[in-house]
């Protein structure tokens, strides 16, 4: 029977294929849940459509943009756009901006609710797990009675309900739990195996620009899950790292996740990174954010660059890991689509952080104008299977692309 | 057993006022329908399972599959299916139909009408 399909030629496919990964590449740590062959299918749908809608449909709204928002506005107004704003509030009126928009807000809540029901089904057995995993560590430090800066605690950030702090149940990890799993999707599978593209690309950038760094305390400030400082403790085996959050709920995941990856050189501390009294002056060698400073606010953001220029030694290195700033280089197009997260996907800082002059702000903080430095990452990711961020030019995701600016200095 | 109930709490809304970009009905019309396209590609990844499987096993060939012709008492036996599915997703436009050949009075109506003594 089998042999009538053996002696065909193989299916020629209608086209060579582009699209992302089987889910099945995800890295399966040793926090990672049980997933159903549904629910796996359900992440590789929504990867697809994340994909869709940046590849085949988010095109056409900079071809709407030209064609007749644009047009349309210079008509009536006699002018052309001031400023990121009014070009956002224009393209608001145009169907086709519209339509990605409420596809990509539904595409991001459907994510939600199929990363959670993965997690909060199993949610005794993961809260067990990490708590055996994390008992009695030392490497967990939590401060239940830390009080929640404001912008962390008035809306829950890209729509994530309960965001990084809620806990269900004593113990709660199932928060952070779906976070991880579901960053597949929402990226399309751009961030590699265990989602730390960008932090395999941060490892790789600071072994190449600063070849003699050896350091051997580092903090990452507003760590998350840790899935981005993973690599970075792999990449210095020798040194201490410090990973700080004020959500407990991932400060416990990420302790148990690292350790199920065998990586055994980080410590999660619960703080609030705009005031650190608890560690020492000049004790850190590096110090980092990755993807934070855009969830902070301007009243914070003075106090966490003074932070990392005390607790950095002399001759250390900071720097934060963001999305491009917003420059008058950069087309108020561009900065509009970048601002989407910021309006649509509760990200509200976003627009704000993306405006100042960070060089000024570190200047401000005690960095000199000479130490500053600037580079750029792209995700790091395996290309036997992953998509390549760098190679991608078929891609703009605004803001959502998996390569970004590295601003930083040299104290 | 866990207070966590996930057919409640998978679903949540998160903290922030939501935006709407089209007409809310027709927005919440394509959250809807998002979801069932979801839930299609789910039940199409499962039937491609079962078949690969079934395949690698050599119960059959995905080719006695896609050369598969039903026999006439099977035909029908699916046409009368898809007919009895149509009928069911298309109610709503079989009940205009029949009320645009009847004239009726509101269950409001009827009501005061009963209430009459
Ligand atoms: C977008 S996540 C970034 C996580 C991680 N660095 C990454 O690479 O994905 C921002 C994190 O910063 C944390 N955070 C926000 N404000 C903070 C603060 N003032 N102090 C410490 N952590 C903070 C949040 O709890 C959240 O986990």
């Amino acid at each position: 029977m089998s042999s009538l399909v053996s002696d065909k030629p193989k299916a020629q496919p209608a086209r060579p294929y582009d699209g992302p990964p089987d889910y099945r590449v995800v890295g399966q740590h040793g926090m990672y849940p049980q997933l159903s062959h549904d629910e796996i299918s359900r992440f590789n749908f929504l990867a697809h459509v994340n994909r869709h809608l940046s590849t085949q449909i988010m095109p056409g709204v900079k071809e709407a943009f030209d064609a007749r928002v644009e047009p349309k506005f210079m008509a009536t107004q006699g002018r052309g756009f001031k400023d990121r704003h009014e070009v956002r509030k224009a393209l608001l009126k145009d169907p086709m901006f519209q339509w990605w928009s409420a596809l990509r807000r539904a595409t991001m809540e459907t994510r939600q609710q199929a990363g959670r029901w993965v997690t909060l089904r199993q949610a005794d057995h993961l809260n067990a797990k990490a708590k055996a995993l994390t008992e009695h560590d030392q490497r967990l430090k939590l401060k239940p009675d830390l009080p929640l800066p404001r912008y962390v605690e008035a809306i829950d950030h890209h729509c994530m309900p309960g965001s990084y702090h809620t806990e269900l149940a004593e113990g709660d990890v199932t928060g952070p739990c779906n976070y991880d799993i579901g960053i597949f999707a929402t990226t399309g599978g751009m961030l590699g195996r265990y989602n730390d593209g960008g932090g395999q690309a941060i490892a790789a950038w600071v072994k190449e620009a600063l070849p003699d760094l050896k350091p051997q305390r580092i903090l990452d400030i507003g760590a998350g899950l840790g899935h981005n400082v993973v690599p970075i403790a792999q990449a210095f085996p020798e040194a201490e790292v410090v990973a700080v959050d004020v959500g407990a709920p991932m400060l416990r995941y990420g302790l148990a996740r690292a350790k199920t990856m065998g990586v055994e050189n980080i410590t999660f501390v619960q703080g609030d990174v705009s005031d650190l009294s608890d560690l020492a002056d000049e004790s850190f060698d590096m110090i980092h954010s990755c993807m934070f400073l855009h969830e902070t606010s301007y009243a914070s953001m003075p106090k966490i660059f003074a932070e990392t220029h005390r607790l950095l030694k002399p001759g250390g290195i900071v720097f934060h890991v963001e999305q491009p700033q917003y420059t008058p280089e950069m087309p108020l197009f561009e900065q509009a689509m970048r601002d989407w997260d910021a309006f649509y996907n509760n990200e509200p800082f976003w627009t704000k952080m993306h405006e100042v002059d960070l060089d000024s702000w570190m200047v401000a903080a005690g960095f000199a104008p000479d130490k500053l430095i600037h580079g750029g990452v792209a995700a790091v990711v395996d290309p036997d299977v992953f998509p390549q961020a760098a190679q991608d030019t078929k891609q703009e995701d605004y803001g959502r692309k998996a390569a970004w600016h590295v601003v930083g200095a040299v104290k | 057993m866990s207070k966590i109930d996930p057919l409640v709490l998978a679903g949540a809304k998160s903290k922030g006022k939501r935006p709407y970009f089209l007409d809310t009905d027709v927005e919440r019309l394509t959250n809807i329908v998002l979801v069932l396209a979801q839930e299609l590609a789910v039940v199409r990844e499962r039937t491609d399972t079962l078949e690969r499987l079934l395949e690698q096993s050599g119960v059959l060939t995905r080719q006695e599959i896609e050369t598969f012709t039903p026999t006439k008492q099977q035909a029908d036996e699916r046409g009368a299916w898809t007919q009895e599915y149509l009928a069911r997703v298309f109610r709503v436009l079989q009940q205009e139909r029949e009320a645009l050949q009847a004239q009726e009075a509101s269950s409001e109506e009827v009501a005061d009408e009963l209430a009459k003594v």
